[in-house]
C-alpha cells in the first residue's frame, strides 16, 4: 500500500524509479539515534524537522533515500536522518552524488550543503551538476557566514561585512545563489526560509518531485555568528513587506493587503517593486516558472538585496522539464547493450589483428 | 631484378618527422604488420606535448621506434639500425641516437636552405660529410608520392600527406612485412573519403614498388618469426590493456563499471577506450575536473558499482583529498595514475616513475593505500585485475601506477582464457550483522572481517542496513562519530593493519637466479622491467651470475622481501626517479640499496643498464 500523497503528480516525476514503501511511516522512522549537535536556536533544527516531517509523505522505501553532504554545519544533516548517508569532504557532495545518481536510478539522492561549501570551495561542482541537470535535490543552507570555522565572511556575505578575517570590512561582491543557479540554467530553482515551515515543506516537496537538478536556497539563521541576517523577513512588522512570494501563474504582489507589486520595465527588461496603486493591474508581472528562457526568473532574482537583506523573492523561480544527465547516460548504456546483444569479452580482447602461434 | 636477402635476428627502426607527418600512425602500422608476421616486438612512441609545434623545427619532431626480433625481446631497443627522417629537423633530432653504420632513409624534399636553418643546421648534412658513418639513402619521398597519387585529384598538400604511406611501403618491402593488414586498415579508415583512401593505398604500394625496382636499395632483410609459447596473440599498448583489464574486472566482479575522469595526457586514451564499451556495462563520465572525477567514482562505489578514476601526476595531486576520504570510508576504488615527467606540468608526454611517494604518502594523516604497478604494456591487464581484487576484498582504494612508456608502448600479448580468470566476489552485506541482548538486530558498518579486517559493503537500497559514514573519525565497530583519543589511535592502527594484511594474499617475490649463485640482485618496479631484464641478460651472457626480481606490489611489499634483499651482497635498483623505492626499502628493511637514477623522460636503455650491472658485479666478484 502506498501512502496517500497530497499531490498525486509527485510520484510520476523525479522519484518514479524509486521503490514505494511497504506501508505508511511516521517522522520517527526518519530520526536516527544520533544526538543533534547544532547550536541552540540554529535554523538547521527547523529544516531538519521539516525534512523528517515530510519524508514519510514521499512514500519511498527509506533504504532507497541517500543524503550526501560536504563540510560545514549543514553537512552534519545526514547523521540525523535514518536513511543512507554520506558526510563527505568540503564542496564535493555534488560530485559524489553524480556517481551515485548515474549508477542508481532507484535512489532518491539529496545533497545538503551550505553557502561556503556550495558556492566557494565547491562552486565548480555545483554549476556543473546544475548544467548537466542531474536528478538530485540540492538543499543550500544559506546563513551568509562560515559557522563551523567560527565566523569568517562567506561568498554570500554582504560587501563591507566585518568579520574576524575582514576587520576593515569585506571587499568581495556576494553571489546570489538563485541568480547563480539560474545562470547555470538550473531546471528547478527555488528559495525558501527556515522560519516558514509550510513554505519550506511545500518547496522541498516540489523539489523532490522534479526530475532533474533541483536547487533550493534556504535562508537559515546562524544565531552565533550572523544573528539577524534575515531579521527583516522574520519580524512580524517587516516580513510582509520584505518577502515577495512567487506563485506560478499569479501576479507578483506582496506587502499588507497586496500593497506592493512587481512590474517589468519594457526598455531594460528589469523588474521593479512599486506601490500597486500607482500602476494598472495589467502592468503587474505574472510569474511564469515554466518559461524555458530563464531571463525573467533571473530578473526576478535581482530583486534580492545585495547588502543587508530587506527584500527578497521566495518560491519557485524556475521549473522546466529537460532531459537529465543520468537518464541519458543510462539510456546510452542501454542502447549499446540492445544494439550489440550479449557483449562478447573474448572478441573484444582478441580484436581484429590477432595471430596464432602453433 | 633479383635482390639479395640478408638474414638478421633483430632490427630497430625509428620513424621520425613533423608532428603532422603521421609518424605515430606509420609506426603503429609497421608494428601491426610485424606482429602479424610473428616477430616478437616492443615499441616506443615519442612525441611533443604540443599538437602542432611549428613545422620543421626540433620541438615539432615526433618519432616512433619499433624493435622486432626472431627471439623474445624486452625493450624497444637502444640505438636504431634504421632511421626514416622526413625532414632536416627529424634527422638532426635523432641522428645522434643511431648506431655506427646505421641506415638513414631521408626525404630530401624539404632540405632547402630555409628548412636547414630552421632545424639549426649551418650546412647541409647530406653534403658536408657529417653522415659518413652511416648508409644514407637520399630519396625525394614527397615528390614521388605526389606523382604517384596525381590521378586522384587531390590538392598538392593532401597528396603530399600520403608520403608517410610511401615510406611505410618502402620499409615494408625492405623487411618483408605483409601488406594486406595495412591495405585493409586504409580501406576502413578512409571509407568515407574514397580519394584519400585510394591515394594512401597507392602511395603505400608505390613505396613498396620503389624498393622492388630501384637500384638504390639492393638488399632486403629477413627477420624470422620468433619462437613464442603457443596461443593466440595480439599487439597491445599499456593504455589499451588497462582499459580492457577494467572491462574484464567488471565482468569478473559482476559489477557495472563507472569511470569518472578528466582529460589528461597520457591517461586520456583510457577514457576514450572505455567510452566505447558501454555494452559491457561501462559508464564513463567526463567530469568538470580531476576532483569530480574521483568524487563521482567514489559515489558510484558507495552505490555498489566498480568505481574507477584515471589520471596522471598533477591529477593525482588534485584527487588526494578524496582518496583520503575513500581510505576513511573503506570503499573499493581504483585510482589509475599514468605517471609522466613532473613536478607540476613537467613533461606531459614523457615517462617517469616519480609519483610513488605521492601515491604512498600524498595525503593528510595516516592514510595507507595499496599500490600496484604493471611491468609491461600487456601486464597492465593483469595488474589492474589484481588491483581490483585487492580493492574489493579489502574494501579499500588502490593506486595503480603505470607510466607514459607503458601507456603508449606496445608488445605482443598472449590472450588469456577469460573463463579461466578467477571471479572476484563483491560480497555485499544483505542482513544486519549484530543482535543485541534484547534480540534487536542492527547493522554495524565498521564491524570487520577477522581475516582481512575489511568492513561490510552495504549499499543503499538494502533494507535494515541504513547507516551514515563520513570523513570524520569513527568509533570502532559502530562507525559513529568519535573524537576519543584511544579510539582514534586504534582506528589509525587498524586501517594500517588492514592494508598490511593484503600481503597475506599476494605471492612471495619471485627471484630469477638461474644458477642460484648470484651475489648481485637487480631489483625494479613498474616499467623498468624490460630494460633491466635486457641488461641482466647481456651481463649473464658474459658468464657473470646476476639475480633479477621485480616488484608488482609496492604497498604492502610481499612477505619476506627483507630476507630476499639481505641474501645478496649488493642490491641494485634502477628507477626513473631520484630513489623513491630505494628510500622505502632502506627505511623498512635497513638494507643498503644501490640506486641508479635517471629522469630524462625516456626509459632506460639495455646497454646502459648492462654497463651499470657489470660495474657493480665487478666490484663484488673481484673483492
Amino acid at each position: 500500500m502506498t501512502t496517500q500523497l497530497p499531490d498525486p503528480k509527485l510520484r510520476q516525476d523525479g522519484l518514479n524509479d524509486v521503490p514505494d514503501a511497504d506501508g505508511p511511516a511516521d517522522r520517527k522512522a526518519y530520526k536516527s539515534d544520533q544526538e543533534v549537535r547544532w547550536c541552540p536556536g540554529c535554523g538547521d533544527y527547523a529544516i531538519l524537522a521539516a525534512v523528517q516531517g515530510f519524508m514519510p509523505d514521499l512514500g519511498l522505501r527509506r533504504e532507497n533515500i541517500v543524503f550526501v553532504s560536504g563540510i560545514g554545519c549543514a553537512a552534519r544533516f545526514p547523521y540525523y536522518l535514518d536513511t543512507f548517508g554520506l558526510h563527505s569532504i568540503h564542496g564535493r557532495a555534488p560530485a559524489i552524488a553524480t556517481g551515485l545518481a548515474v549508477t542508481r536510478p532507484d535512489l532518491s539522492v539529496w545533497v545538503v550543503t551550505g553557502d561556503g561549501d556550495a558556492l566557494s570551495i565547491g562552486g565548480n561542482h555545483l554549476i556543473h551538476a546544475l548544467r548537466r541537470n542531474l536528478n538530485i535535490t540540492i538543499l543550500l543552507f544559506n546563513n551568509r557566514i562560515y559557522g563551523l570555522t567560527k565566523g569568517q565572511y562567506s561568498p554570500t556575505s554582504e560587501t563591507g561585512k566585518v568579520t574576524k578575517s575582514t576587520p576593515m570590512g569585506s571587499i568581495d561582491n556576494p553571489f546570489d545563489p538563485v541568480s547563480l543557479a539560474l545562470g547555470a540554467e538550473g531546471t528547478f530553482v527555488a528559495r525558501t526560509i527556515d522560519s516558514d515551515r509550510k513554505h519550506l515543506t511545500g518547496v522541498l516537496k516540489a523539489a523532490a518531485a522534479h526530475r532533474g537538478a533541483s536547487l533550493v536556497e534556504i535562508y537559515q539563521n546562524c544565531p552565533i555568528f550572523n544573528d539577524d541576517a534575515f531579521k527583516a523577513f522574520k519580524d512580524r512588522d517587516t516580513a510582509e513587506s520584505a518577502l515577495i512570494p512567487l506563485e506560478h501563474g499569479k501576479p507578483v504582489r506582496f506587502g499588507p493587503d497586496g500593497k506592493y507589486a512587481v512590474i517589468r520595465e519594457p526598455s531594460s527588461g528589469g523588474f521593479f517593486a512599486v506601490e500597486a496603486d500607482d500602476v494598472d493591474e495589467s502592468q503587474i508581472h505574472v510569474h511564469d516558472a515554466h518559461l524555458r528562457d530563464p531571463s525573467a526568473a533571473f530578473g526576478l532574482s535581482m530583486l534580492t538585496d545585495h547588502g543587508q537583506l530587506h527584500r527578497a523573492p521566495i518560491g519557485i523561480f524556475r521549473q522546466v522539464e529537460h532531459p537529465t544527465y543520468d537518464d541519458q547516460a543510462r539510456a546510452q548504456v542501454r542502447t549499446a547493450r540492445e544494439a550489440h546483444g550479449d557483449a562478447d569479452l573474448e572478441a573484444l580482447l582478441t580484436g581484429k589483428d590477432s595471430w596464432v602461434v602453433a | 631484378m633479383t635482390k639479395q636477402v640478408k638474414q638478421l635476428d633483430r632490427v630497430i627502426i625509428r620513424f621520425a618527422g613533423d608532428s603532422g607527418d603521421g609518424m605515430q600512425l606509420t609506426g603503429a602500422r609497421f608494428t601491426a604488420e610485424t606482429a602479424a608476421f610473428g616477430n616478437d616486438l616492443s615499441t616506443l612512441p615519442n612525441f611533443p606535448a604540443e599538437i602542432r609545434a611549428p613545422a620543421g623545427t626540433l620541438p615539432g619532431v615526433s618519432s616512433f621506434q619499433v624493435h622486432f626480433a626472431d627471439f623474445d625481446i624486452l625493450t624497444p631497443g637502444d640505438a636504431p639500425d634504421v632511421l626514416v627522417a622526413m625532414n632536416p629537423a627529424a634527422l638532426r633530432a635523432n641522428v645522434e641516437d643511431l648506431r655506427p653504420g646505421a641506415t638513414i632513409i631521408v626525404d630530401t624534399h624539404d632540405f632547402s636552405a630555409r628548412n636547414l636553418t630552421r632545424a639549426g643546421y649551418d650546412a647541409n648534412p647530406l653534403e658536408d660529410g657529417s653522415l659518413e658513418d652511416f648508409g644514407v639513402h637520399e630519396v625525394d619521398l614527397t615528390s614521388m608520392t605526389v606523382e604517384a597519387v596525381k590521378e586522384f585529384g587531390l590538392s598538392r598538400k593532401d597528396a603530399a600527406r600520403a608520403k608517410n604511406m610511401f615510406a611505410l611501403g618502402l620499409l615494408s618491402w625492405m623487411y618483408g612485412r605483409p601488406t594486406e593488414p595495412t591495405i585493409e586498415f586504409l580501406q576502413t579508415r578512409f571509407a568515407a573519403a574514397p580519394a584519400l583512401r585510394d591515394a594512401n593505398i597507392t602511395a603505400f604500394r608505390a613505396g613498396w614498388n620503389f624498393g622492388e625496382t630501384t637500384e638504390a636499395f639492393a638488399i632486403r632483410y629477413e627477420v624470422k618469426p620468433a619462437a613464442m609459447p603457443t596461443g593466440r596473440y595480439r599487439n597491445i599498448t599499456g593504455n589499451l590493456a588497462l582499459a580492457y583489464g577494467i572491462v574484464t574486472a567488471g565482468r569478473l566482479t559482476g559489477l557495472d563499471v563507472f569511470l569518472g575522469a578528466y582529460p589528461i595526457t597520457p591517461a586520456s586514451d583510457v577514457l576514450h577506450e572505455l567510452a566505447k564499451h558501454k555494452r559491457f556495462g561501462v559508464t564513463t563520465f567526463q567530469a568538470e575536473d580531476e576532483i569530480a572525477g574521483i568524487g563521482a567514482a567514489l559515489g558510484a562505489s558507495f552505490g555498489g558499482a566498480l568505481g574507477v578514476t584515471t589520471t596522471s601526476g598533477p591529477g593525482l595531486s588534485l584527487k588526494m583529498e578524496t582518496l583520503g576520504l575513500a581510505v576513511m570510508l573503506e570503499l573499493p576504488l581504483l585510482v589509475c595514475d599514468i605517471q609522466r615527467g613532473g613536478p607540476s606540468t613537467g613533461l606531459p608526454t614523457k615517462t617517469e616513475q616519480a609519483d610513488l611517494l605521492q601515491a604512498m604518502y600524498g595525503r593528510n594523516g595516516e592514510a595507507p593505500v595499496p599500490v600496484v604497478a604493471p611491468r609491461s604494456p600487456a601486464d597492465c591487464f593483469d595488474a589492474v585485475i589484481e588491483a581490483t581484487r585487492i580493492a574489493i576484498d579489502y574494501r579499500t582504494p588502490v593506486v595503480f601506477l603505470s607510466d607514459g612508456y607503458l601507456a603508449n608502448g606496445s608488445e605482443p600479448w598472449q590472450l588469456p582464457e577469460v573463463s579461466e580468470l578467477a571471479p572476484i566476489d563483491p560480497g555485499f552485506a544483505s542482513v544486519p550483522n549484530h543482535v543485541a541482548d534484547d534480540g534487536t538486530e542492527s547493522f554495524l558498518p565498521y564491524q570487520r572481517d577477522p581475516e582481512t579486517l575489511a568492513r561490510p559493503w552495504a549499499i543503499p537500497g538494502t533494507a535494515g542496513l541504513e547507516h551514515r559514514i563520513g570523513g570524520i573519525e569513527k568509533r570502532d565497530v559502530t562507525g559513529e562519530i568519535s573524537y576519543d583519543p584511544a579510539n582514534h589511535d586504534l582506528m589509525v592502527r587498524t586501517r594500517q593493519a588492514k592494508v598490511d594484511a593484503v600481503a597475506k594474499s599476494i605471492p612471495p617475490l619471485e627471484v630469477d637466479d638461474p644458477d642460484g649463485d648470484a651475489k648481485v640482485l637487480v631489483l625494479g618496479w613498474g616499467s623498468t622491467y624490460g630494460p633491466i631484464g635486457a641488461g641482466v641478460r647481456r651481463v649473464r651472457a658474459e658468464g657473470v651470475p646476476i639475480a633479477q626480481a621485480h616488484l608488482r606490489h609496492l604497498n604492502p611489499f610481499p612477505s619476506y622481501l627483507g630476507e630476499v634483499l639481505r641474501r645478496y651482497d649488493r642490491v641494485l635498483l634502477p628507477e626513473m626517479n631520484l630513489g623513491q623505492l630505494a628510500l622505502l626499502l632502506r627505511a623498512k628493511y635497513l638494507v643498503d640499496i644501490v640506486g641508479y637514477n635517471k629522469v630524462r623522460g625516456l626509459p632506460f636503455q639495455a646497454a646502459e643498464l648492462a654497463d651499470v650491472i657489470r660495474g657493480l658485479a665487478e666490484e663484488v666478484y673481484d673483492s
